[in-house]
């Protein structure tokens, strides 16, 4: 028995050493990958970003060198700090800070000590870098902006953040990403791929050389320009037009979907959000709760229509033959129905039929027609299930499916809706009537507004609106070259079309005319409510507009929003005018409307709210 | 006998053909993990595998050496050979060379030479010649403290060289001991010493009292002849002060790095943090060996294309740490083969053993089985961190020429002796 003792212990000992080896490179181990071996130091070469050029091939935005300074903090020996902090511009307390949370994040791995260095700074630092081990310089590409409109369109990159390292493998520590806009929408495109060496590194982490020789390098590829459908022109006029309001103005080609103009008031100019006052500029816009430069209007900012969703609810009516384009009332400056409290009409009262009803934006003609039309079914649910379907054939109560990231659906009551707010009650057509002249429930957004717009000048279909005219000459996702046909048969817009030219002819917008142009609009103005000191306080209407020109060839479709500008055709509709004479004819004559516009602040209907006094409005 | 006419085939040719195979395929390890560069210049005498190459040679002119002179030789030398081999230890103390805090050096022209690698050959022929002796028998104490005293030389030595791994290495004799009639008491008592010893540190003393308390008293009441109950008492008390004591001696007895090791190796800190800290600090070598072995993977990442050990991340990699780049290199494929090639030699010395007829023969084999496995189990159990930190070489594997000549000579003596035991009475 004496022999076995060695014996069966040295095979026990095999067998522990196999299990466990078999534990750790078989069952345990990962499969290798150049990128996660820790021996292998991985250099990225960035390429180019695409650059973005507008409809008319003008550049807009192009790329600058930056330069970061990194830090590996394992690698950092003792230093001059109070010269290496005046040659960065940051003082002691700064550079402890930073250090500490470069080396919290990872003693081995590089850090963002310094983001985004100028030139000259740059210049100064380089002939020192050599002093200070542990330190070196990342030469990335920044955004070089050709011009300062169109902040909301373009957006901005900025650092990736951990959240988005850690679900794309793509991004490392200090990568720049598109965060907004096209640089968004677009940021695969646009970026191309980085290109890597695979370096070996020893134990100290030193360079001995490339690894395998490089082959398993690869070159960056370069990213790809873009061509968007917006007028840097146009764009730019809009937002001359805008400034010292809020508001939105969307413009779109009708035949295409391509946005024209995407405007937003107050915005910003994109150089804000370059360079080391990057985040300075930001936290400044993002804390300017009154006027809000970092929200685009254009797609968030969701309002009743007001009366230019008039003509949204005669089309339904034409459609479900509850009214004819003959069908008329008389208007006696009110519209009575059910023992209520009347809804009063600016019309100025008279014998009204469609078209005059929209030309005059007469209340109590189109309160007429939605009661017709969900009284067209027993059921007032049910009619009122059909009326928002055909209501959202024209894109409203939902996204649209633009190319662009943020977004508002609005919302276009259901039947299911009213049965939800009044459970006990048999609501029906006069519970609702607000919702016939584009108050009540109904909310959509300026780009949906255009949309519709644009779908009303192409007699009954749209495309879904797209910013992306290009990728590098070649054709777009089919998505936005697919026809969107509305529920609406084509004969029952060449009415709603007279009315709306009638708008300018002896309308509301009358005096709004443009030169040799034949222009389409309705006016809009929407009541506009806030709370003040948990008190519910009406502020001046939003003035509102929608037009498209020419009549018979639409080139042009737009929406447009002022915020507290009173009635529509005050400020919108004249912007409107204005827009359209420039994108038409290259150039504005109408010098004296123009110069108005431009002169007129609204900042003080703004500040109403919170000077804490009582005000007047609608003034 | 065919044996008997032709004089080559005397020797145990499995033996030698699995130490040719364990040398050959350690120097490809060597060349990996200690050359620079991409292109490979196989005779670059400056490097490791260069001089490995060198060593490798030289042991070839020391196995024709042992085999050619007479079996006889070793037995009746053993004692002057052992003399000699102590001596060389105690010289170093006046002309030895430090390197890493280690005096266990001599230096001899541009080269070293390490004496405690050639005195585990010579304690093993003391061993045998004082084992084989017809009137030494071990189940009489007075010969047991002689035996122990024959391996508590070199041991002692070894370990006023401030290199403990080497020393640890002596406790293998017990294997050779016990084979050789050592009562199982003395097992008893070593697989309690070492049941308390790592109970008490994991578990805490009273636990572990308890339990042993149970063990012995099961123990008492089972056997069928009773043993004395003052004996079990007296076992039982002993049993508790050592699990007592053991913090103690643990805290007060053990070097810092020391217990920073088996307190890694027994998971005794449970404050995350520290551990982390531990583990990179003081186990470096450690985690980037269980690391380069992991990434291998089943099949490996070739001859000369494992990253880890190209960037030299395992430092000692090409001595201590050779397995790892075995591990890297060549994967589950290579380890197993390394493990099976070495169960496979001891098996069969052991076995060679077994049929000896001379007892010092036999004695002499067992030896080289227990000296080559303890270093075989410790190498590669401290590599993959299944046992504590303990610095000592893998037999035929690691680089140097003192330990590859002294394994030699262990091994190729026992070929010898092997060879001549037809010719024995």
């Amino acid at each position: 028995m004496r022999q076995l003792l060695l014996f069966i212990t040295i095979i026990l000992v095999g067998i522990t050493f196999i299990a466990r080896l078999f534990y750790l490179q078989v069952y345990n181990s990962e499969e290798h990958s150049l990128y996660d071996d820790n021996a292998i130091r991985k250099v990225y070469d960035y390429p180019k970003r695409g650059f973005v050029y507008d409809r008319n091939g003008k550049l807009l935005v192009s790329n600058q060198p930056s330069y970061d300074v990194m830090v590996i903090p394992r690698e950092v020996k003792p230093l001059d700090t109070l010269e290496f902090c005046s040659l960065l511009k940051i003082d002691i307390e700064q550079f402890k800070k930073i250090y500490k949370r470069a080396y919290h994040y990872s003693p081995r791995l590089p850090s963002v000590f310094v983001p985004q260095l100028s030139k000259e700074d740059y210049a100064a630092l380089q002939e020192k870098m050599r002093k200070y081990e542990g330190f070196y310089i990342q030469k990335r590409s920044l955004r070089d902006y050709q011009t300062s409109i169109g902040a909301n369109v373009l957006g901005y990159i900025a650092e990736a953040t951990p959240y988005q390292i850690e679900n794309d493998p793509y991004y490392n520590m200090g990568d720049l990403i598109g965060k907004q806009g096209i640089e968004l929408s677009y940021e695969e495109e646009l970026r191309g791929v980085k290109g890597i060496k695979f370096i070996q590194k020893d134990r100290f982490n030193k360079n001995i050389g490339p690894y395998k020789d490089g082959v398993f390098d690869t070159l960056p590829k370069q990213g790809r320009d873009i061509t968007i459908s917006i007028d840097a022109g146009l764009q730019k006029y809009g937002e001359r037009l805008m400034q010292m309001k809020h508001g939105g103005i969307v413009a779109i080609e009708p035949s295409s979907g391509e946005i024209l103009a995407l405007i937003s008031a107050p915005t910003y100019d994109p150089n804000l959000l370059v360079g080391r006052q990057r985040s300075r500029n930001f936290t400044k816009l993002y804390n300017d709760t009154i006027n809000r430069p970092l929200v685009d209007r254009g797609l968030l900012r969701m309002h009743e229509p007001g009366s230019p969703f008039k003509v949204f609810v005669s089309l339904v009516a034409l459609q479900e033959n509850a009214i004819t384009p003959q069908t008329s009332i008389y208007c006696t400056g009110a519209y009575h129905y059910g023992g209520r409290k009347p809804m009063g009409c600016h019309c100025g009262g008279g014998n009204r039929d469609l078209v005059l009803g929209i030309a005059k934006s007469c209340n109590s003609y189109f309160a007429d027609a939605f009661r017709k039309s969900i009284n067209m079914y027993p059921d007032a649910s049910n009619s009122m299930d059909i009326w928002s379907n055909h209501i959202k054939s024209f894109g409203f109560g939902d996204f649209l499916g633009y190319d662009l990231a943020i977004g508002k659906k609005g919302n276009i009551p259901n039947g299911a809706y009213y049965d939800k707010w009044y459970p006990d009650f048999r609501w029906g057509a006069t519970t609702i009537l607000s919702n016939s002249i584009g108050q009540g429930e109904v909310l959509v957004t300026p780009i949906q507004l255009a949309n519709a717009t644009a779908a009303i000048a192409n007699k009954g279909f749209y495309y879904t609106p797209h910013i992306i005219k290009q990728i590098d000459g070649e054709p777009i996702d089919e998505k936005y070259t697919t026809k969107h046909q509305t529920t609406i048969d084509q004969k029952h817009f060449d009415p709603i079309i007279q009315g709306l030219h009638d708008v300018y002819n002896n309308g509301t917008a009358w005096f709004l005319k443009v030169p040799d142009i034949e222009i389409c609009g309705k006016t809009g103005t929407s009541e506009n409510f806030t709370i003040i000191d948990g008190k519910r306080t009406q502020l001046t209407d939003h003035s509102i507009f929608i037009a498209f020109a020419p009549k018979d060839d639409p080139q042009i479709a737009l929406a447009v929003f002022v915020e507290n500008g009173y009635y529509g055709a005050r400020w919108a509709g004249r912007i409107a005018s204005l827009m359209i004479e420039k994108y038409l004819k290259g150039e504005v004559t109408l010098k004296q409307m123009e110069k108005m516009v431009l002169e007129k602040s609204l900042e003080e209907e703004y500040l109403k709210p919170y000077s804490g006094k009582p005000f007047t409005i609608n003034r | 006998m065919y044996r008997e006419t032709n004089r080559h085939f005397k020797f145990d040719w499995i033996t030698i053909i699995i130490f040719l195979l364990l040398v050959g395929f350690g120097w490809l390890n060597i060349l990996s993990a200690s050359h620079v560069g991409e292109t490979v210049d196989y005779f670059n005498f400056t490097q490791p595998y260069g001089k490995q190459l060198i060593f490798i040679f030289l042991t070839i002119a020391l196995i024709i050496l042992i085999l050619s002179i007479e079996s006889k030789f070793y037995e009746r030398f053993s004692s002057v050979i052992f003399i000699i081999s102590m001596l060389s230890m105690v010289g170093l103390f006046a002309f030895g060379k430090s390197v890493n805090g280690a005096t266990a050096w001599y230096g001899i022209g541009g080269m070293t030479i390490q004496p405690s690698e050639f005195a585990k050959a010579a304690t093993a022929l003391a061993v045998s010649k004082y084992l084989s002796d017809l009137h030494t028998d071990l189940r009489h104490f007075k010969d047991q403290i002689k035996a122990f005293i024959i391996i508590t030389i070199p041991a002692l030595l070894i370990l006023l060289q401030n290199d403990t791994g080497s020393a640890v290495v002596y406790a293998s004799f017990f294997f050779v001991f016990y084979r050789e009639g050592l009562p199982k008491i003395y097992l008893t008592i070593g697989l309690l010493l070492i049941l308390i010893s790592v109970g008490s540190l994991k578990l805490g003393d009273i636990t572990t009292g308890v339990i042993v308390t149970i063990i012995i008293l099961v123990y008492h009441f089972t056997r069928r002849k009773k043993p004395a109950i003052l004996k079990t008492v007296f076992a039982i008390l002993a049993c508790l002060i050592l699990s007592f004591g053991v913090e103690f001696l643990y805290d007060n007895i053990l070097q810092a790095h020391q217990k920073d090791r088996i307190s890694l190796w027994l998971r005794l800190e449970s404050d995350p943090g520290k551990i982390a800290e531990l583990r990179r600090d003081i186990l470096y070598n450690l985690y980037e060996s269980e690391k380069a072995i992991s990434s291998g993977g089943l099949t490996g990442k070739g001859f000369l294309q494992g990253t880890r050990t190209t960037g030299k991340f395992v430092p000692e990699q090409h001595t201590d740490y050779i397995f790892s780049t075995v591990g890297e290199e060549w994967g589950f494929a290579g380890t197993s083969f390394v493990v099976i090639l070495f169960v496979l030699l001891l098996l069969r010395i052991l076995h060679l053993a077994e049929l000896q007829k001379s007892q010092f023969s036999r004695v002499f084999g067992y030896s080289v089985a227990s000296i080559l496995f303890f270093h075989f189990m410790i190498n590669i159990g401290m590599v993959m961190g299944l046992i504590p930190t303990i610095g000592i070489p893998l037999p035929f594997f690691s680089y140097g020429g003192s330990g590859l000549w002294g394994f030699t000579i262990l091994l190729f003596i026992f070929i010898k002796l092997d060879s001549n035991r037809i010719n024995e009475w």
